[in-house]
């Protein structure tokens, strides 16, 4: 018997932290134009001392300004993704549960593109403009989850088949509306269709959106965890839970708002990248067990760490042309999905 | 029954909750789909008290409304009148966490999303005296251990929960329940899907149980033989109707059970001084 303890709870995610960095610095080295570890090295260090200006080349200007920003973005867009569907999963006590699955990422897409939309028509000081597109995700997200939910339910019990069924007609249907949006809405400053629907990291952001993202991310993650030890209850079920003390609406309330915002702030950023909510949380769980103490950070490094790669992959993998990170997990998750879907039948 | 003998019984409880840990007062409830119209299901107003020790059973054909009122006397449903009062306090009233420190709760099925060992399930039961970020403490690993003890588990610790016996896994949940620490231990149809020895087994067990630790039990059970063997007090409901509450030689008469559960039966006094139910089959 030896529960979990802060101390190896810390060992593991410094464990973690090593491995993403490791990962980081691979990130930054390949890609089109060839940088030696010397350079990058040379060129972090003095970026980090604030002597940006002494950048050697136009290769140091290409690695701090244009990956860098990219390889941040995908960590945070990897730890949303893999937070909110290791949430997901508990919540609605199916192992197959993911943002992207269950239609929320698309959700999210559309509450974004409408608030692309609708935004030039509402008089919004310019500070609030930045805000405006994830907030539309996040309404998007958080109404798709709800009427997944709803329409997931069979005699006033959430049925696992019914409700994947639901989230994948929900995906498709959001998806249409998405095409016909964007076929229609030509002109506007607005991504691609690919952008929103298989997920692209190649779009710099924002400055303004650097804060919300950052903010919101901890903020939402810090909320599901403190949740984290009511979570391993729910999974044996929201009655046993109760007797155990849980107090289950709560725990719902905010594990479902939290989670709807950690898929707003990615979607509104990065597009509809799929299957990252549901691949890392397994290796994850495999790895170091179900308690959520230990799954949700593990979950949030190992989705850093599974974007940054994927995104490094479709930067490289058709140089110079690239590919929207969204093929290259969907290519990897697909799969699994299958492989989990075939098992949880047997 | 008069107002007059009405008023007489609500003395009586009263006085009688004195002494009693577990008072159930007067509590009813309705089932219904829309408010609008007939209940589907009713239990109608029902009293009885039980003390630290005892061991009371719930019986009834399916559909009594026995599932009904263990979830009336855990907090979990509220009254439509009367109250569950546990040691004084009002159970429905009491906060998910405080409830969960002084009422287990052992359901009949356990199903589990993703594996954990045994252990690990034991431990969630020191979950409601933990703060939110708390890992557990030597004391909850202690408390865990003792409660695997007790049960005679102890060699199932390591073991996935998912690749154990029924009854391996029916003893490791009710470490979990004791691990809790209750003043109070619901369990509902505990021996269902058991083999006739780990029925014994664990019956034996919560007797010693509630003997040693004076928890008060409560479980719902199909099992008539059974009851009449362990319990100091049974509870007989038929559609939402307690029909006799007492101990279990002045429930089990021959015309009341076969009412109740529409077969013929016999009851005779067994070997240990306790009424024994054989079915007549023809």
């Amino acid at each position: 018997m030896r529960p979990l303890s802060l101390q190896r709870l810390l060992l593991r995610c410094a464990a973690l932290a090593a491995v993403l960095f490791v990962v980081v610095v691979i990130a930054l080295k390949l890609g089109a134009v060839p940088v030696s570890l010397y350079g990058l090295g040379r060129d972090l260090i003095r970026v980090m001392l604030g002597r940006s200006s002494e950048l050697s080349t136009d290769y140091g200007m290409i690695v701090i300004d244009i990956r860098l920003p990219r390889i941040l973005l995908g960590i945070v867009v990897g730890a949303s993704l893999s937070v909110a569907g290791t949430s997901f999963q508990a919540l609605l006590r199916n192992p197959l549960a993911d943002p992207y699955v269950l239609g929320v990422s698309s959700g999210a897409a559309l509450g974004a593109i409408l608030a692309i939309i609708a935004e030039p028509h509402l008089a919004i000081s310019p500070e609030l403009a930045a805000l405006f597109t994830p907030l539309g995700a996040f309404l998007g997200a958080a109404a798709t989850i709800a009427a997944v939910y709803f329409l997931g339910r069979r005699e006033g019990q959430i049925d696992s088949s019914t409700l994947l069924l639901a989230g994948i007609i929900s995906a498709s249907f959001l998806s249409a509306i998405i095409l016909f949006l964007m076929t229609t809405q030509i002109g506007r400053d607005m991504h691609g269709i690919a952008f929103w629907i298989m997920g692209d990291l190649s779009t710099p952001l924002q400055q303004k959106l650097r804060w919300v993202l950052g903010v919101g991310f901890v903020a939402a993650a810090g909320a599901i965890y403190t949740t984290a030890s009511d979570l391993n209850l729910l999974l044996a079920g929201e009655k046993e839970a109760m007797h155990l003390g849980v107090d289950v609406p709560r725990v719902h309330l905010v594990v479902y708002i939290a989670a709807s915002v950690l898929t707003g702030l990615a979607v509104s950023v990065s597009g509809a990248i799929g299957y990252v909510g549901l691949l890392v949380p397994h290796v994850m769980r495999f790895i170091f067990g179900s308690d959520h103490r230990m799954l949700l950070p593990a979950a949030a490094f190992g989705g850093a760490i599974a974007v940054v790669i994927a995104d490094t992959l479709a930067r490289t993998v058709v140089a110079p042309a690239e590919l929207p990170v969204g093929v290259m997990t969907a290519m990897a998750g697909a799969p699994l999905f299958i492989y989990l879907l075939r098992r949880r039948l047997a | 029954m008069s107002a007059q003998a009405a008023a007489r019984t609500s003395a009586d409880t009263v006085r009688a909750s004195g002494d009693a840990r577990l008072s159930v007062e007067q509590v009813s409830y309705a089932y219904s789909l829309n408010p609008a119209q007939a209940p589907l299901f009713t239990l109608e107003a029902t009293s009885f008290q039980a003390r630290p020790g005892e061991i009371l059973a719930i019986l009834g054909p399916n559909a009594s409304g026995k599932s009904t009122l263990l979830k009336l006397i855990s907090g979990a449903l509220q009254p439509l009148s009367g109250r569950v009062l546990l040691n004084g306090f009002v159970t429905h009233a009491l906060s998910p966490k405080t409830r969960a420190q002084r009422i287990a709760v052992v359901q009949q099925e356990s199903r589990l999303l993703f594996p954990s060992r045994a252990w690990e399930f034991v431990l969630q039961g020191r979950h409601p005296y933990g703060r939110p970020m708390r890992f557990e403490t030597e004391d909850d690993v202690i408390i865990a251990r003792n409660a695997l003890a007790q049960v005679g588990a102890e060699h199932l610790s390591d073991r996935w929960m998912d690749q154990i016996s029924g009854g391996e896994k029916q003893r490791v949940i009710l470490a979990r329940a004791l691990a809790q620490q209750p003043l109070l231990l619901l369990l509902d149809e505990p021996t269902l899907h058991l083999d006739i020895g780990a029925q014994v087994d664990l019956l034996d067990a919560l007797r010693r149980l509630a003997a040693e630790n004076r928890y008060t039990v409560v479980v719902v059970t199909h099992e008539l033989n059974l009851a009449a063997e362990y319990a100091d007090q049974v509870v007989l409901l038929q559609r939402g109707k307690s029909l006799r509450i007492g101990p279990p030689a002045n429930v089990y008469q021959r015309e009341l059970l076969e009412q109740v559960f529409q077969t013929p039966l016999s009851v005779e006094l067994g070997s240990t001084g306790r009424p024994r139910v054989n079915v007549l089959s023809g």
